[in-house]
């Protein structure tokens, strides 16, 4: 079953993004009487790519500065930051996406920008978390070993070390991933391109049609990401025999 | 030759390990026994200087480790531990190799060391070089272990108990392949134990530590005979003393001219289990068989005379 | 040490900003220039000598002590430098804290975070703490001392509103959590008993905690307007495509999964030892989960709702969009009129809101945590 769906489900939204004119029957009903059916102020392909590239961007820099970060403060000389990271941590996780976007505004002005770097700043955080939570619970016997038979502390961090948190820094990423999807579609409350910016026109003019296209669409992209990721994560702990 | 000369680690003040000395002479195994805390660990990671020694030195070959980086240092000494710390995200293969890959050895010699190596512990190359290290059992994890330390072809080995992790049954198995190995080798061992029975069984040389100092070194049959402090005497374990000695001991030392009654054994058989044998069939002598043909034989008699303690 | 340098550092990025209207972009005022030298002079030196008693690492009483006084300074500061401001500035003119205040702000808090995680306080004290902290920012608020702000000016005129943003905030929050807990608590001791129905339903239910939160609203419209228009019995207590129902089915179906999830692993954390034991003095199914799985798998199941209650706070605000009310609508008003201060509205109590609801489950996680030592 979970075999047909994954590509059924890609197929399904590939068409919707490429072809959107071809589900006017599915979306018709909703449209208010006479109003357009299917968004077109800008295709929905270049929303999708923009939507994606902004998630994309905002999530690989946030992975590199987390990672970078938990490999500072998990190291000997950067011990004594890591109380500190934590509450930092621990705090900012319970600050609204929403609220760090809208706050990112007043500083950054409107557009990308902002979206992005609320984005960026939003997502260090359950990397960060995940990334110390790795590097700190790989076997302190295999490090043992590792140093016993010769490896220096840059061998152990990339051979050993990462390759062993990599699972949990995955999970990390993966829920940094999906927030960044979610935000990114507030994103068009501030001007960002980005898919949400359908499901708002829908919601200005009642258009309900364009609410579900634009939901349907995000849905989608957030469902099949968030399988990839779960699918390489379990690939790659299967591989470390965890 | 391995030379420990004045090695001393102090945590608080308080001496860790206390001025230890002794020679390990190249191909034997050395095993260093000691409760816990005894600093027996602490010695065994000086070595090749997991833990920095505050004072006094090491020499393999007469060239003292500190002459060289750590990392360096390590890659010339096999290393092998508690639980085996194998790498998990390595295949059995890679995690025997890892030495030689540091050592930037060619790929084609890895790949033959590493089947040579699962020969050796008795594992079909074919049938495990590609498996993970989560999908052996605990036994092949820690040959694997102690495969991957030997690698290298290193100067010296150092095991830290190794076997504390096994069953019984798979300790003594474990054991006697280490043995054999390290003949076929002629590998220098330092293992750590808390076990006095696997020392007897695997060292050439003993040597005990408590409270950070070595209390006596010298070899198995000299520490039961002759234990230097009470410490040592309760290592060796009181009643079992006599039967821990004629353990040690060939049925040859003590073989005589003349006839018994049943069939012969041979003359490495250990006086333990001659021992064992008279007292079961009820004989006070058993035939030993000989090169030449003429009748020897062992008796119950001389076997009590070498379990006798001094006094 | 870093504090302090951190904290320096910040003194040079302007304190207030000043602005002619409530639109336009404001001009920063340096800390130092922000209010008189008789105010500014014990405000700044109040700040410094707090910094300064952060940097003494190994006496966190006295670090605690540091952060409060800086805190104090600041706001003092804050107080007088805006009413100094005012004073000669044109009638339409709004003062501003600016990115000097809001960096120092959060370094000071660090501080005081830092400081206090450092004294490992109990519940009890941690309760306390947060009780008088509150009652200082009620005060502050209170006494009128920060009323020449802009964002408490922008605050007077929607007084009502902003008090009615706040309950329906609350009702979405903790309404749809409890809607949630009493949904998902039974669905989570089912599929503890039923490993079939967990197999079947955690997948689907963190499927639907993926879906962005602006698509859910928006795929609950259509349904719920549907819904509304089918059965007038629906519409009548108020099922609607649009406004409050929407926005609190969309939380509730978020907030199933960590509940659910947390539940399951909570009564499965419990050690098989203890249930045996329960079972082998003969305690009746009913009684095993009454008496020992619920009270031993507690902390993890608060675990749960604590992770709800922070997320549908956040989210909540996204109400705004479809007319769900909360601080949503300010947040939302305030990035169409670009005016700031009404972001800052409704963003700053979110916020506010969502700490203080982590820190008193936190507390509570605490309290239901059996005693160290005791587990087995």
């Amino acid at each position: 079953m979970r075999t047909y769906l994954r590509p059924a489900l890609a197929v399904l939204l590939l068409a919707l993004v490429v072809w959107p004119e071809r589900f006017s029957w599915l979306f018709a009903p909703f449209a208010p009487q006479g109003g357009p059916v299917i968004y077109s102020r800008t295709s929905l392909l270049s929303l999708s790519l923009n939507h994606l590239a902004l998630v994309l961007i905002a999530t690989l820099a946030a992975t590199l500065v987390a990672v970078g970060m938990a490999i500072l403060v998990t190291r000997p000389f950067g011990a004594a930051f890591r109380p500190l990271s934590r509450t930092v941590t621990n705090i900012g996780q319970t600050f609204p996406p929403v609220a760090v976007l809208a706050l990112a505004v007043p500083a950054l002005g409107f557009g990308e920008g902002p979206t992005l770097v609320a984005l960026f700043l939003y997502g260090l955080l359950p990397i960060f978390e995940n990334a110390i939570a790795g590097l700190s619970t790989v076997s302190p016997t295999v490090l043992d070993a590792a140093r016993g038979i010769g490896l220096t502390r840059l061998q152990r961090l990339i051979r050993i070390e990462l390759p062993l948190a990599l699972p949990v820094i995955l999970n990390g990423i993966r829920l940094s991933a999906i927030i960044a999807l979610g935000t990114a579609t507030i994103g068009s409350t501030v001007a960002a391109k980005t898919l949400g910016e359908v499901i708002i026109a829908g919601l200005l003019t009642n258009n309900t049609a364009f609410v579900l296209q634009g939901g349907l669409i995000v849905g989608l992209f957030a469902v099949l990401l968030y399988d990839l990721m779960v699918q390489l994560e379990q690939r790659i702990s299967a591989r470390l025999g965890l | 030759m391995i030379e420990i000369d004045g090695l001393s680690k102090f945590y608080d003040n308080k001496a860790a390990v206390d001025a230890v000395s002794m020679t390990v002479e190249t191909g034997t195994i050395t095993v260093i026994v000691g409760t816990s805390g005894s600093g027996k660990t602490t010695l065994l990671r000086m070595i090749n200087r997991l833990e920095t020694a505050d004072a006094g030195e090491v020499r393999i070959h007469g060239e003292a480790t500190d002459s060289l980086a750590p990392h360096l240092l390590r890659r010339r000494i096999g290393y092998a531990i508690q639980g085996h710390g194998l790498f998990p995200h390595y295949t059995i293969a890679r995690n025997i190799g890892a030495v030689p890959a540091l050592l930037g050895w060619p790929e084609d010699q890895i790949r033959a060391r590493v089947d040579e190596l699962l020969s050796l512990f008795s594992m079909e190359p074919a049938q495990f070089r590609d498996r993970y290290p989560a999908e052996l059992s605990g036994g092949q994890q820690q040959r694997v272990g102690v495969a991957r330390a030997l690698a290298s072809r290193p100067d010296l080995l150092l095991m830290d108990e190794p076997f504390g992790a096994l069953d019984p049954i798979i300790r003594a198995r474990a054991q006697d392949d280490l043995r054999r190995i390290q003949r076929a080798l002629g590998s220098t061992i330092l293992l750590v134990t808390h076990d006095m029975e696997e020392a007897i069984r695997l060292g050439d040389r003993i040597a005990v530590m408590d409270g950070g100092r070595l209390v006596q070194h010298g070899s198995p049959t000299g520490i039961i005979r002759n234990p230097a402090t009470g410490f040592v005497a309760e290592m060796v374990g009181g009643v079992e003393r006599p039967l821990r000695l004629l353990s040690l001991l060939p049925v040859a030392d003590i073989v005589e001219p003349g006839t018994a009654p049943g069939e012969a054994i041979a003359p490495t058989t250990n006086l333990r289990d001659a021992l064992a044998l008279c007292l079961w069939s009820g004989r006070d002598a058993l035939p030993v068989q000989t090169d030449d043909g003429r009748a020897a034989r062992v008796t119950l008699k001389a076997i009590r005379a070498q379990a006798q303690g001094p006094g | 040490m870093l504090f302090l340098i951190l904290g320096a550092a910040s003194c040079a990025a302007p304190f207030l900003s000043l602005a002619a209207n409530r639109i336009v972009v404001g001009e920063g005022v340096a800390l130092w220039r922000a209010a008189p030298v008789q105010h500014s002079a014990p405000a700044l030196f109040l700040l410094g000598l707090g910094l300064l008693l952060g940097l003494l690492q190994s006496r966190p009483v006295l670090r605690v002590a540091g952060a409060v006084l800086s805190l104090a300074g600041l706001f003092w500061l804050l107080s007088m430098g805006a009413a100094a401001l005012l004073a000669d500035a044109g009638r339409y003119a709004r003062v501003s804290p600016a990115a000097g205040f809001w960096c120092l702000l959060v370094i000071c808090a660090l501080l005081l975070a830092d400081a206090l995680s450092q004294l490992q306080p109990g519940p009890r004290t941690r309760a306390a703490a947060l009780a008088l902290t509150l009652l200082c920012v009620a005060g502050l608020l209170k006494a009128g001392l920060l009323s020449d702000l802009s964002i408490a000016q922008e605050f007077a005129p929607r007084k009502a509103a902003v008090l009615d943003a706040f309950i329906r905030h609350l009702w979405l929050a903790f309404g749809s959590l409890g809607l949630a807990a009493l949904i998902g608590l039974p669905l989570g001791v089912l599929c503890h008993r039923h490993s079939r129905l967990r197999e079947a339903l955690l997948p689907l239910l963190s499927f639907l905690q993926t879906i962005p939160s602006l698509a859910m609203f928006g795929i609950m419209i259509p349904l719920l307007g549907w819904i509304g228009t089918q059965f007038p019995a629906a519409q009548a207590i108020g099922i609607a495509g649009i406004g409050f129902a929407p926005a609190f089915l969309a939380l509730v179906l978020y907030s199933l999964l960590p509940v659910v999830a947390n539940t399951v692993a909570g009564l499965e954390s419990i050690p098989p030892a203890v249930r045996d034991a329960a079972r082998g003095i003969g305690m009746t199914t009913w009684q095993r989960l009454f008496r020992i799985e619920i009270p031993l798998g507690l902390p993890v199941i608060l675990t749960g709702l604590r992770i709800v209650l922070v997320q549908n706070t956040g989210l909540a605000v996204i109400a705004g969009l479809i007319g769900g009310g909360g601080f949503g609508t300010f947040v939302f008003q305030g990035l169409n009129q670009t005016a700031t201060d009404l972001i800052l509205l409704g963003a700053l109590p979110t916020v506010a809101l969502a700490m203080v609801a982590a820190i008193v489950m936190d507390i509570l996680i605490e309290i239901t945590q059996p005693q160290r030592g005791s587990e087995t």
